[in-house]
């Protein structure tokens, strides 16, 4: 049978990439940073937020990822923080034809901060870009300190890591050392915030590197 | 799940490049998967044998090559597969960095032919991974 060889070289996230730098343009103009929050399930995504949300002087939005329920909408509408559900009904991760279609139904603000609260899940979510202007990566305490070897494109992708929880580091076998060895490793520059969404720790640091993001990004 | 989407993505990719060289059939698809892309290769193939029914690709071969990552070390500049927990350099103990080796997901060829038909109808398994360590 006579066939012929054709040359692709095309990566399969094309399409994902083109929608992502859509959304991440129109983010721009719209003058709002928006950030890709990605962590693994109970890691303290919605609370991290809710917690910063009212730091950062700036009108906040979420679009919420989860696979099933709007229990962290509700959460977060609860708070004052305005909320956009997406149910995946089953898919691991948020990619950039949804969160497009989540931008173009809801009302997001302009002049200032958009969270998408990625699905819980530490694989995936590092594989897509959504248009987001930073990747906030959220670990904790209780997660053990062998994660950055264990994930490690979820630590390479990331511009801020937040390790969470951090009130319960003297009551867990959690060694500093060896996690800062693989997050620098992997990650020269990321900042890395001790927070604890119990009693506000951090909150404070998160949100001023936010508002320098959002400055030094011109957005 | 995982799978299901980005297979649907090589289909329409594989069909799109082969429509743009007026072929009716793509024969062969050789794709690319890097171990930190996370997708794995036998979910792709399980994927693929349902999804590509009634399109240009149903029957054709999938050929995957696997690529594993490699770290370089910051001190020395050695490329090498990492052990788990540790980035420590075999060379000099540097410690390594990220490199993109391993991140790959692409299409990187496909055959086409003119045939309307699916031209093999041998009944042989005609999936195949080819396992890659670059050096």
């Amino acid at each position: 049978m006579e066939t012929e060889r054709i040359d692709v070289k095309q990566s399969i996230y094309d399409r994902n990439d083109e929608i992502a730098h859509g959304v991440n343009r129109e983010m721009t103009l719209r003058g709002s940073l928006m950030i890709n929050v990605m962590g693994a399930p109970g890691a303290g995504k919605t609370s991290t937020i809710r917690m910063i949300a009212g730091r950062i002087g700036l009108p906040c939005a979420v679009i919420e990822g989860d696979i099933e329920s709007d229990i962290d909408t509700q959460t977060l509408n609860a708070a004052g923080i305005s909320t956009y559900q997406i149910n995946t009904h089953g898919a691991c991760h948020l990619d950039a034809p949804t969160v497009r279609g989540a931008v173009n139904a809801f009302g997001l603000p302009e002049g200032g901060v958009v969270f998408i609260e990625n699905i819980g899940n530490l694989v995936c979510p590092a594989e897509f870009t959504i248009g987001e202007h930073a990747k906030m990566l959220i670990v904790t305490a209780t997660d053990g300190s062998d994660k950055p070897y264990k994930y490690p494109l979820a630590f390479e992708k990331a511009d801020i890591i937040v390790l969470n929880k951090a009130d319960l580091l003297p009551y867990v076998d959690f060694d500093e050392s060896f996690f800062m060895a693989g997050v620098r490793a992997l990650n020269a520059s990321a900042p890395v915030v001790k927070t604890s969404a119990r009693n506000g720790e951090g909150a404070d640091e998160i949100a001023k590197w936010i508002i320098e993001k959002k400055m030094s990004l011109g957005v | 799940m995982h799978e299901y989407p980005i297979t649907l993505e090589i289909i329409r990719i594989a069909e799109e490049a082969a429509r743009g060289q007026g072929a009716e059939r793509v024969e062969k698809i050789a794709l690319v998967i890097g171990d930190l892309s996370g997708y794995v290769g036998e979910s792709v193939h399980m994927y693929f044998d349902e999804i590509s029914k009634g399109t240009a690709c149903e029957g054709c071969e999938l050929e995957i090559t696997r690529i594993r990552p490699k770290v370089k070390c910051r001190n020395c500049g050695h490329m090498f597969e990492r052990k788990p927990f540790s980035f420590e350099c075999p060379l000099c103990g540097g410690t390594a960095m990220p490199t993109k080796i391993g991140s790959e997901f692409y299409i990187d060829h496909i055959e086409v032919s003119k045939y309307k038909e699916m031209g093999h109808g041998d009944g042989k398994d005609r999936r195949q991974t080819v396992d890659i360590r670059q050096e």
